[in-house]
């Protein structure tokens, strides 16, 4: 039975994919990343005129009025807390060498949220924030944490906490490969995947505020302000790599390894559309 | 044709095919068989490796192929192996067919 299901899901996807490949006035790959931003803002805010754009980045409790007194009272007695106490003893314990993460980042770490990730044009890459910590503890000879949960939720939200309020800011240089990882991203958010042939936009452009079962589907700006997040669906911390592996296996998707090119890509595309909007995190979410 | 020798006729075609659905069914496959199907199945799941698109329920299908060959269920081994080929081979053309779809949905 199972078997037939899923030959008739594999039938399914191929009758979508014959669907889609008839062409829609497809443009010209263009890279204009400032008329992306405004018409990436513009898009949300006229499908949700009555919320406010830094209220975007309260995810779905900014699209439901029940939701969002819920969320008001949780935030009496945050359920990140315990991770963000433990973010600040981690960030402040030295390393066996001595030193510490402050040592690694720029203004000790502090407030520094809304400048990651940025793009390193010495390597050519993006550097995440997860990234740029596992790089410090290396670099000091501790092992490096993994990227999903527990201790690396622990040390960005903290990071994030001394950056609230503080408005995204990532840059593209002048340099053709930032331009063509951003477009990258770009690429890897409204592209369809796994067997259910789904795309990040599939549910963060198209359906915010509607529900896939019981959740209420974030919108896409913002997504990342609220990073890092308690979940109540995974009963504790996740990261941003936890979030983008798990929205590609939820679509039937094999997710790539954490900090994949294409993650870091991501990242950087779905942040710099999101510049301007205030770091919030950590955040909840259910 | 009178309506005895139509019945007749319709009585052989019945045992006829009764006889060919046992027999495909006594032809059982082979360790060779799976071997076959399931090298298809796992060269297909490498391409869609390639193209960074591999899904979930390939990878459960082959692994069941494998579980069902281990305990000598070469039948079902045979099936799921094809199953993950058809999965592989879908995850294929979606890779394929994203390459240039994705910019339909572009908010722009």
């Amino acid at each position: 039975m199972r078997s037939a299901i899923q030959f008739a899901s594999a039938a399914l996807a191929l009758a979508t994919l014959t669907l889609n490949a008839v062409p829609v006035a497809i443009a010209a790959e263009t890279a204009d990343p400032v008329a992306d931003a405004r018409a990436f803002q513009k898009y949300f805010t006229e499908k949700f005129p009555k919320v406010k754009l830094k209220d975007f980045v309260n995810g779905p409790y900014s699209m439901n009025e029940d939701m969002h007194r819920q969320w008001e009272e949780k935030e009496q007695f945050p359920p990140y807390d315990f991770s963000l106490d433990a973010g600040k003893e981690m960030f402040s314990k030295p390393f066996k060498n001595g030193k510490s993460y402050a040592d690694c980042f720029p203004n000790q770490g502090i407030g520094i949220r809304q400048n990651y990730p940025y793009f390193d044009e010495k390597e050519g890459k993006v550097i995440t924030l997860e990234l740029a910590l596992n790089r410090c503890r290396e670099a000091n000879g501790e092992a490096p944490l993994s990227y999903m949960k527990d201790e690396m939720a622990a040390l960005t939200a903290y990071m994030a906490f001394t950056s609230r309020g503080k408005p995204f800011d990532i840059k593209i240089p002048n340099d053709a490969r930032a331009l063509e990882a951003y477009q990258n991203g770009k690429r890897y958010f409204y592209t369809r995947r796994g067997q259910l042939n789904f795309s990040c936009a599939s549910c963060h452009v198209q359906n915010p505020g509607e529900r896939i079962r019981a959740e209420v589907l974030a919108p896409a700006l913002g997504i990342l302000n609220a990073m890092p997040i308690y979940r109540s669906e995974w009963g504790g911390m996740g990261t941003i790599s936890r979030r983008f592996t798990s929205c590609n296996s939820q679509t039937r998707g094999v997710p790539l390894e954490p900090q994949a090119d294409e993650y870091r890509d991501l990242e950087y595309y779905l942040s710099y559309v999101s510049n301007g909007l205030p770091i919030s995190g950590p955040g909840a979410r259910p | 044709m009178s309506m005895i020798g139509k019945a007749n006729a319709l009585k052989s075609l019945s045992i006829v095919l009764l006889i060919a659905a046992s027999t495909s069914a006594l032809a059982a496959s082979s360790e060779a068989d799976f071997k076959t199907a399931y090298a298809a199945a796992e060269a297909a799941n490498k391409q869609a490796g390639s193209l960074r698109n591999q899904w979930t329920t390939t990878t459960a299908a082959l692994a069941a192929a494998k579980k069902a060959a281990e305990a000598g269920d070469f039948d079902q081994a045979v099936a799921s192996s094809k199953e993950a080929e058809a999965l592989a081979k879908a995850s294929i053309v979606q890779a394929t067919s994203e390459k240039e779809a994705w910019k339909a949905i572009e908010i722009r």
